[in-house]
């Protein structure tokens, strides 16, 4: 091919295509932010080497803070969004516990505007609530105007019965999903991890696994009710996970995720009080870890959401009980699924790829993420190489943040290039731009 | 190390050694001048987050019969008022030149994070429902006074288990020590899950009489309101070791309280002043208690808590009253 007839065209030479169709070998050539062609022996302009590589539709993160606005100092929209093209991702939801929060179409436009400079493309949930207070609906029709497709009060769950019972009927009237952060906090107020044996030694408060499960047991009969699309975040216990199952075998039109952290760690890492390990919902029990990878493998579990949450260190090294529950997890996450879920567990690398890009994609309605790897496609994509092993260091990464709570951990598979639109936006490991 | 952050740390002969030199440092509280030089020159900061009258001036007492400087802060007049982070406030007092910082906070864990930004020997002086290692010390010794050893006690920890930093040590303690531990509280009180190698009891009344001593906990007016119990009257009906319920315990039995007591609702006064309740010996025990705690780990090589293979003794000669400087 010659570049007049494809100008500033990229070729992804010699890996493993891996979509929702299945897996095949060849090339992939994009140009004009499309792919143009999938076949053997392609040429354009730019190869990139995928040698060894699985070729997928780029991640998709439903469960991302970004912290801008008003938390600068932890993360901004630049910063997170270059984590996540490092991470494999092509595109990230934001959560709306911002400063302030991202509750009406103003902030929403601030957000969106922001990410237009980010290396990813970067979307943006609306809160349910007027400044997740949980007691006055958000304008949300303003906001899906704009594109909202998911709003939720994530860092909070809505507390009242009502109030969720009437979000739900609204939202089916916009087309639009509700996630909701499971946690009644009349049962978790004061705590600061999972109880169990675990608080009990360390004398830390301690939040029931049915804090979580109330509500989302509550919030399964309120989707009965309204017909509503609900999302469940970050679903840690193995109550929820067998719940999550019931309610999709009857039919309801709910879809759930997990967090990497709630397949790989467990309460026991809060022995040494480092803050690091402190997240809601809480670091669970082996038998939760053991219950979220198994509903990850059946597909009760739709996606893997990294609830990437930067926090500062000095706000991590505040006693445990008073530090900011988070931890990163976008440059992470892939590699932690591959070892916990594929190596350690049920799933097949292309199961993996579909539980972090085209699933999630299709649950917050991204039109042009998670597509088949095909002719007139948009061209986002994540190349990585899975025999690739390393070891996660405290850095964070591209994050202002270094909340890691992986340090020292052997990993499998290394993103090696992602392209978003077109744009090659990290080659050979390294951020471009 | 050098530290003492929990009784976990410590193994029962490390505990042992440290009621022997106790019971040197008894010796020394019982002389007219009550004062040696041993940690002389050395400076003892006491940092109290959360205010405790009581076991910051146990510590400042120990410090000053061994002769050590004592630094004191306090949360009221600190800088901690206005924002500065508990790394900030501990590298700056131990910039001026601190051994040891004794360390009391409302939150579980802070003591463990002091000892990973410091170089002094950092002691426990109770970090929120974690542990209160001297606490559980003095007791154990107070109890090892009066029976020779815990091997084979029944001993009955009543009331607030699961907001207790007290009894998590105790139970630690009394434990390693030999002693057959029974938790007595209404479920709300004790926690939800527990691996502990002790029996439950929710009835006082069913315990008593098999008990050799019978260790009160201090009850919270604010658990009301959190429904873990009705009302004092009720908790007191069934956990409080009234007069009646002291009449039944054994001859030889003994009844402890860490304090600061609410008579009339986990104790009835007139019990508290009988003669096998040993309150005040308990007060009296911590001194020795951490005079030792402290000498172990200012006094003696650093290598661990009771130090290595290195000879010592204490300082067994009197000072003058000239000699004593530093100590004000």
């Amino acid at each position: 091919m010659t570049e007049s007839q494809f100008p500033d065209s990229i070729v992804i030479k010699g890996g493993k295509l891996v979509d929702a169709g299945g897996e095949r070998s060849g090339d992939v050539r994009i140009s004009g932010g499309q792919i143009v062609a999938v076949g053997e022996d392609l040429d354009a302009d730019r190869v990139l080497d995928a040698g060894g590589c699985l070729v997928s539709p780029g991640l998709v993160d439903l469960h991302t803070h970004l912290r801008e606005p008003g938390s600068e100092e932890a993360e901004t929209i630049e910063t997170g969004a270059r984590a996540a093209a490092l991470g494999g991702y092509t595109a990230v939801l934001a959560m709306p516990n911002t400063k302030p929060a991202i509750d009406s179409a103003s902030v929403v436009k601030d957000v969106l505007e922001l990410g237009r400079a980010a290396l990813i493309d970067v979307q943006t949930s609306g809160a349910i609530t007027v400044g997740r207070n949980g007691e006055q609906l958000a304008p949300m029709a303003e906001m899906a105007d704009l594109g909202v497709h998911v709003f939720t009060d994530d860092g909070s769950g809505v507390q009242s019965d009502a109030l969720m019972r009437r979000a739900m009927e609204y939202a089916t009237g916009l087309g639009v999903t509700l996630a909701q952060h499971c946690e009644v906090t009349a049962l978790s107020a004061g705590t600061a991890m999972n109880e169990g044996e675990w608080s009990t030694k360390l004398g830390l408060g301690g939040q029931p696994a049915e804090a979580e499960e109330l509500m989302v047991m509550r919030d399964i009969a309120l989707a009965r009710l309204t017909g509503a699309r609900v999302h469940f975040l970050h679903m840690s216990t193995a109550g929820s996970v067998d719940m999550i199952a019931a309610a999709k075998a009857s039919g309801l039109p709910i879809t759930a995720e997990a967090a990497p952290h709630h397949f790989t760690l467990t309460d026991a890492c809060c022995a040494t009080y480092d803050a690091t390990f402190k997240v809601h919902p809480p670091l669970r029990t082996s038998s939760d870890v053991d219950a979220v990878k198994a509903g990850l493998a059946s597909g009760t579990l739709d996606a893997i959401a990294t609830d990437h949450a930067p926090h500062t260190p000095e706000s991590k090294e505040l006693p445990f009980d008073e530090a900011p529950p988070g931890m990163l997890g976008l440059e992470y996450a892939l590699a932690l699924a591959f070892t916990e879920l594929v190596d350690g567990g049920a799933m097949t690398d292309a199961d993996v790829l579909a539980r972090l890009s085209w699933q999630p994609a299709a649950i917050a309605s991204m039109a042009e993420q998670g597509r088949p790897i095909a002719v007139g496609e948009a061209a986002n994509l994540c190349i990585v190489d899975p025999s690739v092993t390393w070891i996660i260091d405290d850095s964070g990464g591209a994050s202002r943040s270094r909340n890691v709570p992986y340090v020292g951990r052997a990993v499998r598979g290394k993103v090696r290039h992602t392209v978003c639109a077109g744009e090659a936006v990290v080659i050979d490991g390294e951020a471009q731009g | 190390m050098g530290n003492l952050l929990t009784i976990s740390d410590l193994q029962r002969d490390e505990i042992e050694e440290i009621f022997d030199v106790a019971d040197a440092m008894a010796e020394i509280n019982r002389r007219r001048i009550p004062k040696v030089p041993t940690l002389r020159g050395q400076t003892v900061a006491t940092l109290f987050f959360e205010d405790s009258t009581r076991t910051k001036l146990s510590f400042d007492t120990a410090a000053k019969r061994l002769g050590a400087d004592v630094m004191g802060f306090s949360v009221s007049s600190s800088a901690v008022k206005k924002g500065e982070s508990v790394r900030d406030t501990i590298e700056t007092i131990e910039a001026m030149g601190v051994q040891a910082v004794v360390v009391r906070h409302r939150s579980s864990g802070v003591p463990l994070q002091i000892s990973r930004w410091s170089d002094a020997a950092v002691i426990n002086a109770g970090d929120g429902w974690h542990a209160h290692p001297t606490q559980a010390l003095l007791d154990a010794f107070t109890i090892r006074n009066r029976f020779d050893s815990l091997d084979g006690l029944h001993i009955g920890i009543v009331g607030d288990i699961v907001h207790s930093r007290v009894a998590r040590s105790n139970i630690e303690a009394f434990t390693k020590l030999g002693a057959q531990i029974t938790l007595v509280a209404p479920p709300t009180l004790l926690p939800a899950r527990m691996d502990w190698p002790v029996e439950i009891s929710h009835s006082l009344d069913d315990v008593l009489e098999d008990l050799d001593v019978c260790y009160l906990l201090r009850v919270q007016n604010e658990r009301i309101s959190e429904a873990l119990f009705p009302s004092l009257r009720e908790y007191t009906s069934m956990f409080g070791l009234t007069t009646r319920r002291a009449d039944r315990l054994g001859p030889n039995a003994i009844i402890m309280h860490p304090g600061p007591m609410n008579r009339g609702v986990e104790i009835a006064g007139e019990v508290a002043e009988r003669p096998n309740s040993l309150v005040t010996d308990q007060v009296a025990n911590g001194v020795s208690i951490r005079m030792a705690v402290l000498f172990l780990l200012l006094g003696a090589p650093r290598e661990s808590l009771i130090g290595g293979e290195g000879e010592r003794s204490v300082e067994v000669v009197p000072v003058s009253a000239g000699e004593s400087g530093g100590s004000r």
